[in-house]
């Protein structure tokens, strides 16, 4: 092991492409994911940033390239090599992942506290009281307030729901969290009471977390480093400040300037 | 069973209904079941002469299983003696010619719609349920693909998704029909529609069961003495409905019981939803508290008279 990497990283993404029939979705990608580590995903609409996003979380099987993650115990593991078994287990423990859309993420007919139990029922918890009672606090971590806990999402607010299905992914503890535009349809006032949530939970639990946003303010926010993709490809990486600060790349320059005068 | 086909294959129809071929194909279905208990083996349901819903699966499965020396059995709530009980062995006294019994004791095959006789059932005995809905996931995975999948996969935390429900919305679990369950520690089933009062009898039960769903054209088994558990929590464990009363006619305490309104001014009283049951007991001098009221033997005049065949 390298001395000067004290740990190791905890997802490697080697030359991943997708293609749509003979359109691109994304192209020869490959970057290291460390543990603790936020990496944004930005870019223009169609610039491959869910293509590539659902690639590294199992969603979608890409043309060619390998992705592999550090498991619990510490093995690299091919993930497009893992068993069914293994993958499910995977995503409902170890990873999460936050859609766009809250009700894609979320039960909508049952209640929020069962939203938040699922994963524990899943992974074989049997005590309703205890269930119950870290529905509960999780509920608590991301401001729903506990007289909440028995009604379904379907009468929650748009930022009520994007906060539910949060707690219902960092339930089990994940080590790494992909997000695909959690703020997006958001109200600004909404969208910035979420990201700063976003921003202290990541804190506290030490996340790893790969975060697809076409907004730059949202990146600059959340993100250690940043990925600018265009056109399927990645065009420029590197700290986000450094990035943002200082693009090399005259579409990263038009990007940046763009959303200056917004 | 196949000298039976000749026998019986002189008028319009094969010997209980159904070709020869389609019995072949259904019990290699049941066969299939029964070495996989609980898991739901596909068959090609075929079209029967009377509307789903009145337990084609259930009837298709009888045909099948059934020889010219059994004597059958039709249960519907309970009891023998409803329209739907009454047509399907009135289907097979005329198809199959067989004995047909109210007696769980005497019959060989049992159908039944929605319970399981008092009466412990035995080795040589067969209990062939009509399933409206065999999927249990179904209630909150309607995808066919995912359900599929989530049992090949022993992936079943949404049962509990479903009990966690019922408790946060009731206090306690109020699933009390086709109360789900998991067979021989693998496969989760729906007992459907039965009540959740029988599922302690499907536990170790001597009598081979299967289970018959035409319109989903699925067919489950359970082979004898199979372990078969009742889906809970450790702080709210599986529990059957109690009554505080026995039974107003025959006494019997831990049964079943249906409420019977017995006049307009709101007298009513509780029986054996298991009429067969009920009236072995009164037979044996067995009395409850009621059965010297007018009404009440009047009601169960009324109800061992219809038996009289
Ligand atoms: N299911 C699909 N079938 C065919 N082409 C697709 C499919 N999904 C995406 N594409 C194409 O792949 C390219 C990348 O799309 P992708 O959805 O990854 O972009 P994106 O960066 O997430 O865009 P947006 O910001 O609009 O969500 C686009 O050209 C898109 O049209
Ligand atoms: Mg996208
Ligand atoms: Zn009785």
């Amino acid at each position: 092991m390298n001395v000067f990497q004290p740990e190791a990283p905890l997802l490697q993404v080697h030359n991943v492409t997708r293609y749509y029939g003979d359109r691109i979705g994304c192209l020869d990608v490959s970057f290291d994911l460390w543990p603790g580590e936020v990496l944004a995903i930005v870019g223009e609409s169609g610039s491959g940033k869910t293509t590539l996003l659902n690639c590294l979380s199992t969603r979608l099987a890409p043309t060619a390239g390998a992705i592999e993650y550090r498991m619990r115990d510490g093995a690299m593991r091919n993930l497009y090599q893992l068993t069914e078994a293994e993958r499910r287990l995977l995503m409902r423990t170890d990873w999460g992942f936050v859609h766009q859309n809250a009700a894609d993420g979320l039960r909508m007919n049952v209640s929020a506290g069962a939203n938040v139990g699922e994963r524990l029922m899943a992974v074989g918890d049997r005590h309703y009281g205890n269930i119950r009672s870290t529905a509960d606090d999780w509920l608590g971590r991301v401001e729903i307030e506990s007289d909440r806990i028995d009604d379904d999402p379907r009468s929650f607010s748009g930022g009520m729901r994007q906060r539910l299905q949060i707690a219902r992914n960092l339930v089990t503890r994940p080590r790494l969290v992909f997000m695909d535009e959690p703020t997006g349809g958001l109200d600004v006032s909404v969208q910035a009471r979420l990201l700063d949530l976003l921003r202290r939970l990541v804190a506290d639990l030490g996340l790893s977390v790969v975060i697809v946003t076409h907004d730059l303010a949202v990146a600059r926010l959340l993100s250690h480093r940043i990925m600018v993709m265009r056109h399927g490809n990645v065009i420029e990486a590197g700290l986000t400040d450094q990035v943002l600060d200082d693009p090399r790349e005259p579409y990263t320059q038009l990007l940046v300037s763009s959303i200056l005068q917004v | 069973m196949n000298d039976t086909a000749q026998i019986f294959d002189q008028g319009e129809y094969n010997f209980a209904y159904l070709d020869e071929q389609t019995k072949r194909m259904i019990r290699r279905a049941i066969l299939k079941g029964i070495a996989i208990p609980g898991y739901q083996v596909p068959f090609a349901s075929r079209e029967m002469p009377m509307p789903y819903g009145w337990g084609t699966g259930g009837v298709q499965v009888t045909a099948s299983i059934l020889g010219k020396d059994d004597c059958l059995k039709m249960i519907d709530q309970g009891s023998d003696d409803t329209t739907n009980a009454v047509s399907i062995r009135g289907f097979f006294e005329k198809t199959a010619g067989v004995r047909t019994t109210y007696e769980t004791s005497e019959a060989t095959v049992i159908q039944t719609r929605h319970r399981i006789p008092e009466k412990g059932l035995r080795e040589d005995q067969v209990l062939v349920f009509q399933v409206p809905i065999p999927e249990p996931l179904r209630f909150l995975e309607p995808r066919e693909t995912e359900t599929r999948k989530m049992h090949a996969l022993e992936d079943y935390g949404l049962m509990h998704v479903k009990l966690y429900e019922d408790i946060a919305k009731n206090g306690h679990i109020a699933t009390t029909y086709a109360y789900p369950v998991k067979v021989n520690d693998r496969y989760v089933m729906d007992p459907s529609p039965t009540p959740k009062f029988d599922n302690p009898k499907i536990d170790q039960m001597p009598a081979l069961q299967l289970y018959g769903a035409g319109r989903e054209k699925r067919i489950y088994a359970i082979p004898p003495y199979t372990k078969v558990k009742s889906l809970d929590f450790d702080d709210y464990p599986f529990e059957v409905q109690k009554f505080d009363k026995p039974c107003g006619l025959c006494g019997a305490e831990n049964v079943y019981l249906d409420e019977v309104i017995l006049d307009d001014q709101g007298g009513r009283m509780y029986v054996c939803s298991d009429s067969d049951h009920c009236e072995e007991r009164r037979a044996n001098g067995h009395l409850g508290p009621m059965a010297a009221d007018p009404a009440a033997t009047h009601f169960a005049g009324g109800a061992s008279e219809e038996t009289v065949q």
